[in-house]
């Protein structure tokens, strides 16, 4: 019953030490991802710029000029230019927001300005999602949301119990999800980007590259990191069978191995034999063209083309989480039987003067005689029998790393394994290619879903045997078969360092993670991949032709209507509902208005009743009994309690069985 | 400029508003009276969310696009929650303190939430004054405003028309009705200080009647009635929890004047004359004498106590006054 005056407008209201505290929680929420990204010093620079505000606050001293704010972000945006060379990329703009949110707290001065300084931590929620879009950083941010929305609320109603305006904000967000849902659902999308990004704004995406040079390989097998996911419509292929076709490298400099020119050739499908499977790639984006498909790909995704030398390459790089349908058949058969002469003169190609003792062993192996299979037969008994060690950390090589590898240190990676190999094959004079890729994968038992991290990066080797085509040949898999069979872990010594997850020993927490990233692929796929593609074959599935943006934006509109109308309904719902009581002596007195009894304003329930009891003497007793239970009900002691319930029912009872005549 | 516009053509007004001032009884604010606008806050917030939509779509953050949907959301919820603020309260007026012209009279209001949930923040704002203040109507309860109104003239000042408003709960939108409840301030005079007049001869008859009870010397206690001041009421007799009771004086001046509108000098306006007839009674009143007020065509006849005071300071407030 009591009111207590606030100062007025929000213009006019000053930002109390409880806003300062609300505000710089909601930052601190959505800055805490970014200070792993920012350089030290902004994130020491942004602290002092909260504090120095709380310091204004404190001591009730007036904030300082909008000079010396200005002053200190001029300094800021050099130490940024400092730090990238840049003030617009992607990284040096975050980092720059990062540093106005500690400006605009300096300069805020009421509760409207709060509000301002509120939605740019909105703002700053989005810039999260641009590094990681996980379930994780989903959920922190949704505590971001509610904490920024709790702080507007507080602004609306400063003097408010937070206990009420904690639960205002939850209802107005519980109000505002099924909105969302259906604008998440139905707002027509567009394949961005819509202008061209910064030049950094994909950076950091791990993957294959298009050269090979060795380390590069065994650096990326250090990464957990999810690469892409497969699943199949029934069972997938043993582990061994399972090569993941990525770049081919054509041309070695004696170091790198790189794919040089390539061109694309008219897809024509050419049905194999062997066992055919059925299976989707959600691939994670690597900012290449490469798709990556189980050996041999018998289909062509959407908007993607394929090489002459069998990579699929989409028309833009994978820039987004991409999901795309194959079929692939496993089998022997050789690709290419009948290669273009030039292609085989180029697989032939080595750069003269290195590794001359590798070259000498090739030419020993031709000049012995045999077919090109017996001399790979060789080739793959000799590193079969050469005692080579399998490790993440090989020694470093020389000028003729072929050379040392094969006889001095014989220990590396996968690299150095199809490296070398066909640099042997060339040298024998047999064409040979490096193919790299992902070999083996994960198979949930969860959701049976293939996963594929950076760590089962692969490199293999293929060469051409007359006949037979191109035919792949691992001579990792040669030398250490378990590599294939088991996957890296198994291959390696135990000492080896290998990504935690990888170690044998955490077999609990491989089932855990197993559970986790079922969970996880379905957010991927159902909420990350959700693109233009997905809205098209989910409005397919509803039984929605041609989902054009007309039609989509029509039904959006119609759901958002009803949504204003259920809001609306909802806001009116406690306040037209009269209690039942009153329901009943309004219906009572309305029949009795209908046989000319109608109740003047002045008349009270007593002195109606009895001047319609004498009216209508023939429902006398009725009409004073209702009125008697409902002066009881309105008036008496127990009004309004629920002890009344009974007497509540008899009145609603009473009144429609109401009878005049 | 259109608040002007509307001034001038009543009729007009009346339709825009949907009710014909002043209204009397209780206010309902209706759905049809309550008003909802985005305020310059709610633009921004629009802004806000395009910028944000335009960058989901340029980096294609799916996220992204869950966030600007849920703000989208947020701000049609908020825009309900902001209506339903205002929808449906009821306004009912308050008692009003006759003011001296000059003071300011203070309007009382009393919002009633008629819902089983608060509305905070429920900004009133006497549209003509700028007087504003700003309640949090509790669930089920009541909240009192008083507005403050500078007081020009004499006569009654009636409330006018009164903005409610609301920004709750995000701020982005503005909702907000206007009332104009038949709730007016009788305005009295200014009082201008001067001496009293001598007693005239008809008043000199009075002072015989001897001895009346005054305000100088206590000589005893009897029942309270109605018409006794405050100051006099045996306060430490109630204290006690004894009955009501009027501490008696006798004046030595117990003598009866008339303050005649027709002996002040005919060079005075009437605007004077109300003044200084206004600060007469007040002198008179203090100095504990038995006085009457005549005004042409008007007459209050002689007697003292609260109630007489108001009686006559009424009876200049209103003179002249339809």
């Amino acid at each position: 019953m009591k009111s207590v005056p606030h100062p007025l407008t929000p213009e006019m209201r000053q930002l109390t030490l409880k806003d300062l505290v609300w505000l710089t929680g909601s930052f601190a929420l959505v800055i805490a991802p970014h200070v792993a990204r920012a350089p030290w010093w902004l994130t020491l620079l942004t602290l002092c710029l909260f504090g120095w505000r709380f310091y204004y606050t404190l001591n009730r001293v007036p904030l300082p000029s909008r000079w010396l704010v200005v002053g200190v972000a001029l300094v800021g945006m050099f130490g940024v230019w400092l730090e990238y060379r840049s003030l617009f990329g992607r990284q040096p703009g975050i980092i720059l927001l990062v540093l106005f949110s500690g400006l605009k707290m300096l300069e805020s001065r009421t509760h409207r300005d709060g509000a301002v300084a509120a939605f740019l931590g909105y703002f700053l929620i989005i810039t999260n999602f641009l590094y990681t879009q996980t379930i994780p950083t989903a959920v922190l941010m949704c505590a971001g949301v509610f904490t920024i929305t709790a702080t507007l609320v507080g602004f609306a109603a400063p003097n408010r119990a937070l206990r009420l305006n904690l639960r205002t904000t939850a209802v107005v967000l519980a109000h505002a999800a099924p909105a969302a849902l259906v604008l998440f659902v139905l707002f027509p999308r567009v394949q961005g980007p819509l202008w061209g990004l910064p030049q950094d704004a994909y950076g950091g995406m791990t993957g294959l590259s298009e050269t090979m040079a060795p380390g590069n390989l065994s650096q990326l097998a250090l990464s957990d990191a999810i690469a892409f996911r497969a699943s199949f419509e029934g069972t997938p292929p043993l582990p061994a069978l399972r090569y993941w076709r990525g770049p081919v490298l054509w041309d070695f400099d004696g170091r790198t191995w790189s794919s040089g020119m390539s061109y694309l050739i008219g897809y024509q499908e050419k049905p194999m034999q062997g066992e055919i499977y059925r299976y989707s790639v959600v691939l994670e984006p690597h900012n290449h063209h490469w798709l990556f498909a189980l050996e041999t790909a018998q289909s062509l995704p959407e908007r993607s083309r394929m090489t002459f030398d069998h990579q699929i390459l989409s028309t833009t790089p994978v820039r987004n989480r991409m999901r795309y349908d194959m079929v692939s058949v496993v089998s022997n058969t050789g690709l290419a039987p009948d290669e273009e002469r030039a292609s085989l003169t180029r697989a032939l190609r080595l750069p003269p003067g290195y590794n001359p003792r590798a070259v000498a062993l090739a030419q020993q192996w031709r000049s012995r005689g045999g077919t090109d299979a017996e001399i790979v037969q060789r080739a793959l008994v000799f590193l079969r029998q050469g005692k080579f060690v399998y490790t993440l950390e090989p020694p470093i090589l020389g000028r003729d790393s072929v050379d040392e590898f094969l006889f001095d240190t014989k220990a590396g990676f996968c690299e150095h394994f199809s490296s070398s190999f066909t640099f042997l094959m060339r040298a024998a004079g047999i064409p040979a290619r490096v193919v790299t890729g992902y070999q083996g994968g994960d198979l949930n038992p969860v959701d049976l879903i293939v996963t594929v991290r950076q760590s089962d990066a692969h490199a293999w080797s293929e060469v051409y045997l007359r006949g037979m085509g191109w035919v792949r040949v691992d001579p990792t898999a040669a030398a250490m078969p378990r590599r294939v069979e088991a996957g890296l872990a198994q291959a390696l010594p135990q000492t080896a360092t290998l990504p935690f997850l990888m170690r044998p020993q955490m077999e609990l927490l491989r089932a855990l993670r197993n559970r986790w990233e079922a969970v996880a692929h379905k957010w991927n796929v159902w909420v990350l991949g959700y693109n233009p593609e997905r809205q098209r074959e989910l409005m397919l599935s509803l039984g929605m032709r041609n989902a054009d943006w007309q039609k989509l934006s029509a039904l959006l509109f119609a759901f958002l209507g009803l949504m204003t109308l259920a809001l609306l309904v909802w806001s009116l719902r406690r306040l037209t509902r009269p209690d039942p009581v009153q329901r009943a002596w309004a219906l009572f007195c309305s029949k009795l208005a209908r046989h000319g009894v109608v109740r003047e304003s002045h008349e009270g329930p007593r002195d109606y009743s009895t001047r319609a009891a004498r009216a209508l003497p023939a429902s006398r007793r009725a009409i004073l009994r209702i009125a008697s239970l409902y002066i009881g009900l309105r008036y008496g002691e127990k009004a309004g309690e629920k002890a009344s319930r009974p007497s509540t029912a008899r009145l609603q009872r009473l009144v429609g069985q109401l009878r005049l005549t | 400029m259109i608040n002007q516009l509307l001034a001038r053509h009543p009729r007009l007004a009346n339709r825009i508003w949907g009710f014909t001032p002043p209204e009397t009884g209780t206010i309902v604010l209706v759905h049809r009276r309550v008003y909802i606008l985005p305020t310059q806050l709610g633009w921004l917030f629009a802004l806000t969310l395009t910028i944000l939509l335009v960058g989901s779509i340029n980096y294609a953050l799916s996220l992204g696009f869950a966030l600007t949907f849920l703000l989208a959301g947020m701000g049609l919820a908020g825009m309900a929650h902001t209506a339903r603020n205002l929808a449906r309260m009821a306004i009912s007026i308050g008692r009003v303190e006759p003011v001296f012209a000059g003071e300011q009279a203070q309007f009382r209001l009393y919002l009633d939430s008629r819902a089983s949930f608060d509305r905070p923040a429920v900004l009133a704002r006497h549209i003509a004054s700028r007087a504003q203040l700003v309640v949090d109507v509790p669930a089920g309860g009541l909240a009192e405003v008083i507005l403050s109104v500078p007081a020009q003239n004499r006569g009654w000042l009636p409330i006018g028309r009164v903005m409610l408003e609301t920004r709750f709960p995000l701020g982005i939108f503005r909702s907000w009705s206007y009332v104009e409840p038949n709730l007016r301030c009788l305005v009295y005079p200014r009082p201008e200080r001067s001496p009293l007049p001598a007693p005239t001869a008809e008043a000199a008859r009075g002072a015989m009647r001897s001895p009346m009870p005054g305000n100088d010397d206590y000589s005893g206690l009897r029942t309270y009635q109605l018409s006794d001041s405050p100051r006099h009421v045996a306060w430490k007799a109630v204290a006690r929890n004894e009955d009501m009771l009027t501490k008696q004086f006798t004046g030595e001046a117990a003598a009866e004047l008339w303050l005649d509108w027709n002996r002040l000098p005919p060079s005075m306006g009437v605007e004077q004359r109300l003044s200084r007839l206004a600060g007469w009674v007040i002198a008179a009143e203090r100095a504990g004498v038995n006085y009457g007020v005549r005004l042409p065509g008007n007459e209050v006849p002689p007697g003292r106590g609260d109630a007489h005071h108001a009686a006559c300071l009424q009876a200049l407030a209103l003179h002249g006054v339809a």
